[in-house]
């Protein structure tokens, strides 16, 4: 008859038993995602290295302008005329690596975030990963936050290789360079917002993963969820995290993001920027300068409509309004983050495998 | 004291019932065989009992008295789910260090001594061993962790013969020395033969019958386990097709 007893090296700790210490994680999850992790050192690594490349000759030429005395010789203003020349090859529409840059945080969402969970509980890995004693809840919260931390740096840096490259294209404020604002286009690949937006794709993804539970339908839900997000962030939400300025000078700056323009008559809202009455044009503005009346700027138009008691209103968010937005963003996208895993944890917990 | 006991416990997948009304005391520092047809509900009472998934009626505890799926019932439970699922782009070793960081307890040399033993070698892939050494494997990774409950959901369905009983032969060699209690289900019955002193039949959800085997055998005048099941499954296919 077997006794009911066990050996006593089994008894070691019922009630008090201490935790596997988090640290444990650290190997598990480099082991297991070594793969992943190392796809994403190429692809950054690679971007870097394109970035390096390409803003070495602009620094270049920057300097040599500045260095330049005296600044209004012929000599000089060759130098200027190189830099300006430089094209800008990150925002220009031939770019791929631009475009590229926007796509690293959806791409680390859905390759890295998205399988995460999901491969686990497609190849039924979990009953393995979710019954050893470092406990499932622990085990998830350990491997999010620490891939999270590793690819927060990784994107952290490349977004700083941005901001060198542009650096002399700021320091101009030389906007003829490329016709959207820098405020615009560069504003998610730089700063707080780069590795916020890539933290934010990695959760999305993990979540995903474990609610659909398997790899290629996570993947695409991702690319879905953080598209809208993206959209909603660059097309509604950004322009409204501070009350935009209003300025009735026809010239705002220009390195300021306008949001939009209107008229005003008398005090009262006439038309807006983008629809201006023709009747009004053909009338006031019938001898233009140049070209045709359609075709004008819109500075143009407040010259001769102003003495006929029209005002050119502009909404405008400034430039000097970059690091407030930069940290208003990456604090929302964190916050959500911080919100998905602990769904992400809290279902973990609680669900029926 | 028990390794497993349930009471009233129930399992429901949307609107059906997977297990229902379960009361069961399973003993410690026996083998203990959960067999039944497919679909019986045998992997439902093991993944309840890991805590992979949560009662939907009823309680189940483990180890005496712990809260199935707690630290404390985790930290003496090592579980070999069905299929034996590893990382199978991982190598041995990898399985065996991810294992070692996971728990608290972890013998390293017995992993590597039984390893050796089974001729696999430490820096192949997981996916590229047999389906008789994923499974070596996968019981090697949870004998190590020293666990006082050895729960197995159907090890031995996929192996042949010989890398069934080696594999039967791995767990009945730690029950007898090192006092594990083991839980397993299958539905191959004869090679529960040898191996099981206790006995729990499930069939359509529901516990038909639990007992000692040489109990069972002589009250209801088998002679083998596969009589004694079958004879019981027959006499409850009326009440399961109705």
């Amino acid at each position: 008859m077997t006794a009911a007893t066990v050996p006593a090296r089994h008894d070691s700790g019922n009630a008090d038993l201490r935790p596997v210490p988090w640290r444990r994680m650290a190997g598990v999850t480099w082991r297991q995602h070594r793969i992943a992790l190392a796809g994403v050192a190429v692809l950054l690594g690679a971007l870097a290295v394109w970035l390096w490349r390409l803003g070495t000759p602009v620094h270049q030429a920057y300097a040599a302008a500045v260095a330049c005395h005296p600044a209004s010789s012929a000599a000089c203003q060759d130098l200027v005329n190189v830099f300006n020349s430089l094209n800008d090859h990150m925002t220009g529409p031939t770019s791929i690596g631009g475009v590229f840059l926007q796509l690293v945080p959806v791409l680390i969402g859905a390759f890295v975030g998205a399988p995460l969970l999901a491969r686990e509980l497609e190849t039924g890995t979990f009953r393995y990963a979710w019954t050893q004693g470092f406990g499932r809840w622990r085990w998830t919260l350990a491997k999010l936050l620490l891939i999270a931390v590793v690819l927060a740096a990784a994107t952290g840096a490349c977004g700083v290789l941005v901001s060198w490259y542009y650096q002399p294209y700021f320091a101009t404020s030389n906007l003829g360079l490329y016709q959207i604002p820098p405020f615009v286009t560069l504003f998610s690949l730089r700063g707080v917002a780069f590795p916020a937006w890539t933290v934010t794709a990695f959760v999305i993804g993990a979540l995903a993963g474990l609610l659909i539970r398997r790899v290629v339908p996570a993947i695409v839900a991702t690319l879905a969820v953080y598209a809208g997000l993206a959209v909603a962030a660059g097309g509604f939400l950004r322009e409204r995290y501070l009350a935009p300025l209003v300025t009735s000078n026809p010239n705002p700056p220009g390195t300021a993001w306008i949001i939009g323009q209107w008229w005003t008559k008398d005090g009262r809202f006439a038309f807006t920027g983008g629809n201006l009455p023709l009747n009004l044009v053909n009338q006031f503005c019938s001898a233009p300068p140049t070209g045709k009346g359609k075709n004008l700027p819109f500075g143009t138009f407040a010259q001769c409509l102003a003495p006929h008691g029209y005002t050119q209103w502009t909404s405008y968010q400034p430039a000097t309004r970059f690091w407030p937005f930069q940290w208003i963003e990456g604090g929302w996208l964190l916050a959500l983050s911080a919100l998905l895993i602990a769904a992400t944890i809290w279902l973990i917990h609680r669900r029926a495998a | 004291m028990n390794v497993v006991e349930a009471s009233g416990l129930g399992k429901r997948y949307g609107r059906t019932w997977a297990l229902r009304e379960c009361t069961l005391e399973i003993p410690a520092g026996r083998v203990t065989a959960l067999v039944g047809p497919n679909g019986a509900g045998k992997s439902t009472l093991l993944n309840l009992a890991v805590g992979l998934s949560v009662p939907s009626a009823g309680e189940i505890t483990v180890l005496g008295g712990r809260r199935a799926g707690s630290p404390a019932a985790l930290d003496g439970i090592a579980f070999v789910a069905q299929d034996t699922p590893l990382y199978k782009t991982l190598s041995v070793a990898d399985m065996i260090y991810i294992t070692r960081s996971l728990n608290r307890r972890f013998d390293q040399p017995y992993a590597h001594a039984r390893l050796d033993e089974l001729g696999i070698p430490p820096r192949r892939r997981a996916g590229k061993l047999s389906g008789g050494q994923q499974a070596q494997l996968a019981l090697t990774l949870a004998l190590a962790r020293r666990p006082r409950l050895l729960v197995l959901d159907e090890p031995v369905a996929m192996l042949d013969p010989v890398a069934r009983h080696d594999f039967m032969a791995t767990v009945l060699a730690s029950a007898s020395a090192d006092g594990v209690s083991v839980l397993l289900s299958s539905h191959v019955l004869t090679e529960l033969e040898r191996v099981a002193g206790y006995l729990i039949l499930l069939s359509r959800g529901q516990v038909r019958l639990a007992g000692e085997v040489g109990d069972l055998l002589a009250a209801h005048g088998q002679t083998s386990l596969e009589e004694l099941a079958m004879s019981y499954l027959r006499e409850t296919t009326p009440e399961v097709t109705r």
